[in-house]
């Protein structure tokens, strides 16, 4: 297993930038995602990692090896496509041993890996069947023993499990992390899903326009998001970003939204009077009569334990997630109140966050 | 209970009449399509006065001479001289006897089907090839002006072959090509390229790159993942593209007669050109067509299979 380091990669399409000036580290044993929008040149990165699309510059190391420009074959990585790319003219036992094969493993070690690795993804009953006529999971499996089998130095995965119905992506979701703990393979694991994201990453690095937002691991993402990008792209629903204009100087704890104190994290810079958004996630609003922040009820939607209140404010609609038990009316008028200490600011024209308490210690992407 | 009550519950499945009319309507329109066959088949084993006796006549003796006439050249000798030779030794050398002629030796027939098979097959073989190359060429590379190259291979199909067999046959006397094998091989191969580029390229277009770029992560090259990984599962494409090749190949008349007549001559002009005496000898003539259509009847048959898959290619797939 090995640490994967890419530094200032860059891929151009013609005039079309997929990738721009993206550097990160995997650390090494790590599972790490590349969560974005489609497009957004999450799967062109890891295809350059995997050797399959060459970068326009930039460099990949892979355990501290320089790997930009070699073959695919000589990387010693494996992907997982997510259409599977299992062979049909070949049996489960024949995909797996496939990579052994390419390499010249001597039959013994062969079969005695492949036996392995099915005991390990528990296929061993499947092993004398031919792939097309196995259900999606199964697929799955064969396609991750093809890559477990030869014991590369790192996975490479492009959505994995999007092609699989939801039930049993969860199943798999779960079994590609027990996996994980079980191999502890530094693994890079493409998708579009925040959910799969959060429930299995180490590392997150969110991804949009070809750049990486933020990188860090699923809490920080989602409790101090860098960007106005991150912060509307993960929870769902996704945070509410508040437009209001003013200045903000440092120390300060309160910013005045409709001429209403409301308290965040204390400030760590100032900044000159302009368009700013106030970051609230759903959870951290409570209904409040005593609050002088007034908002009208617009609609609310039952999820059993809580419910999504779609209130209207003086600054766009907002989405609070409060208990169930809380009996809302639409068009009543309500209190808003925030917990502080848990909310964002961000500045509109750049889109990244306001430095604040909430961020002391946090490292930006 | 009466046979139309039989579609009463069933709006899906024929009834027994209607696929019984549907069947004969087959088998009739089938066996007027194959009347023409037929009658060379039977052509083949009349005796020459049979085969042009009139009214036509269904039902004779078979006999073998059509065959021996056709593998044969023979001179006409004088009663005494044929009666003088002693015992027969093969039915042909009887069959000819009877007609006061003797057997002089081999004719054309077998060298002319040979050069058609080396011909048909060869071209096939490299149109074929040519053809899966460039087709993953296009498919799966960023080839610039793919599309406009694409159109000008296609555009070579746009005029009927023959339209150029002036330009051709002065070229090929130039370049000494006319009348030799490796001539019809190249010319074929030049026009059937362009209809195995664009068949090959919808089959291997229809393949996901995913295979290959596995294979290549694998620890492949790029051309071991396309002949172990792309090539088997485009055994389909290649097939029915080889087939459409060889029965274009197998059964061209115009360029053949314009372009050979001697060693390279192959068996579709050379066919008609079979006299006997006073005229066709049409026995020989049927014989020479049934036998002309054995490899191109094998080679379908055996390769049905994935002719049917590849009509169907892409439903059933993935």
């Amino acid at each position: 297993m090995a640490e994967i380091r890419v530094e200032n990669l860059q891929k151009l399409f013609g005039e079309f930038v997929a990738v721009r000036d993206s550097s990160f580290t995997v650390p090494d044993e790590s599972f790490f995602v590349m969560l974005g929008p489609s497009g957004c040149g999450k799967t062109t990165t890891l295809r350059m990692i995997a050797g399959l699309e060459l970068p326009t510059s930039g460099r990949i190391l892979l355990g501290g090896e320089d790997v930009t420009f070699n073959r695919a074959s000589a990387r010693d990585i494996a992907f997982v496509f997510q259409l599977f790319a299992l062979y049909p003219h070949m049996n489960v036992r024949g995909n797996i041993a496939f990579p052994l094969k390419c390499q010249g493993v001597p039959r013994a070690e062969t079969r005695k890996r492949v036996g392995e690795t099915a005991r390990l993804l528990r296929i061993e009953h499947l092993l004398d069947s031919p792939v097309s006529g196995l259900a999606g999971g199964d697929r799955q499996r064969v396609a991750l023993g093809r890559a477990i089998v030869r014991r590369p130095k790192a996975f490479l995965m492009d959505e994995p499990l999007g092609t699989l119905d939801t039930e049993f992506r969860d199943l798999m979701c779960q079994e590609l992390r027990g996996l994980h703990n079980r191999i502890n393979a530094t693994t890079v694991y493409v998708t579009h899903d925040q959910l799969e994201a959060m429930s299995m990453a180490d590392y997150i690095a969110v991804m949009n326009n070809g750049e990486i937002e933020q990188m860090g691991p699923p809490q920080e993402i989602y409790d101090r998001p860098a960007t106005m990008f991150v912060a509307d792209f993960i929870g769902s629903p996704s945070m509410n970003l508040m437009p209001f204009h003013g200045a903000l100087k440092k120390g300060a704890s309160k910013v005045l939204l409709d001429g209403v104190g409301v308290g965040v994290p204390a400030l760590r810079e100032s900044l000159a009077a302009t368009d700013l958004a106030l970051g609230v996630r759903p959870e951290h609003i409570k209904l409040s009569d005593k609050s002088k922040l007034r908002a009208k009820v617009f609609s609310s939607e039952y999820l059993g334990t809580t419910q999504i209140v779609t209130l209207e404010t003086g600054h766009g609609n907002v989405h609070a997630r409060i208990s169930a038990d809380r009996k809302v009316r639409t068009g009543e008028t309500v209190g808003l109140e925030f917990i502080g200490e848990r909310l964002s600011l961000f500045e509109r024209s750049s889109g990244r966050a306001v430095d604040t308490a909430l961020n002391d210690g946090a490292a930006h992407g | 209970m009466s046979a139309t009550n039989t579609t009463a519950h069933s709006v899906v499945e024929p009834s027994v009449r209607s696929r019984r009319i549907a069947g004969a309507i087959v088998i009739l329109y089938a066996a007027i399509t194959m009347i023409p066959l037929f009658w060379i088949f039977i052509t083949g084993m009349k005796s020459p006065p049979d085969s042009i006796s009139y009214p036509p006549k269904v039902v004779f003796e078979p006999t073998s001479e059509g065959y021996c006439n056709l593998f044969t050249t023979r001179t006409r000798q004088t009663e005494e001289y044929v009666k003088a030779l002693g015992e027969p030794e093969t039915i042909c050398d009887e069959i000819t006897r009877r007609r006061n002629m003797v057997i002089a030796g081999p004719s054309n027939y077998w060298p002319r089907f040979v050069n058609s098979l080396i011909i048909a097959f060869g071209s096939t073989f490299c149109a074929v090839f040519l053809g899966t190359l460039a087709a993953y060429g296009f498919s799966r590379f960023r080839v610039p002006l793919a599309d406009d190259l694409l159109f000008f291979i296609l555009s070579t199909r746009m005029m009927p072959p023959i339209a150029v067999a002036i330009p051709i046959y002065l070229m090929y006397r130039e370049l000494g090509l006319s009348d030799t094998r490796l001539g019809m091989i190249l010319l074929y191969t030049a026009v059937n390229v362009s209809l195995a580029v664009w068949l090959l390229k919808g089959f291997i277009d229809e393949i996901p790159r995913e295979y290959e770029e596995a294979a290549m992560i694998d620890g492949y090259t790029r051309m071991q993942a396309f002949w172990k990984v792309v090539l088997p599962q485009a055994t389909t494409g290649i097939a029915a593209t080889a087939i459409f090749c060889l029965i274009f190949a197998w059964n061209e008349y115009a360029f053949a007669v314009l372009l050979t007549s001697g060693t390279a001559q192959t068996a579709p002009p050379f066919i008609p050109t079979i006299i006997g005496e006073g005229g066709m000898d049409w026995p020989a003539v049927g014989a020479g067509t049934t036998l002309f259509l054995i490899p191109i009847f094998v080679f379908t048959v055996l390769l049905r299979k994935h002719l049917l898959r590849g009509i169907t290619f892409g439903a059933v797939r993935k």
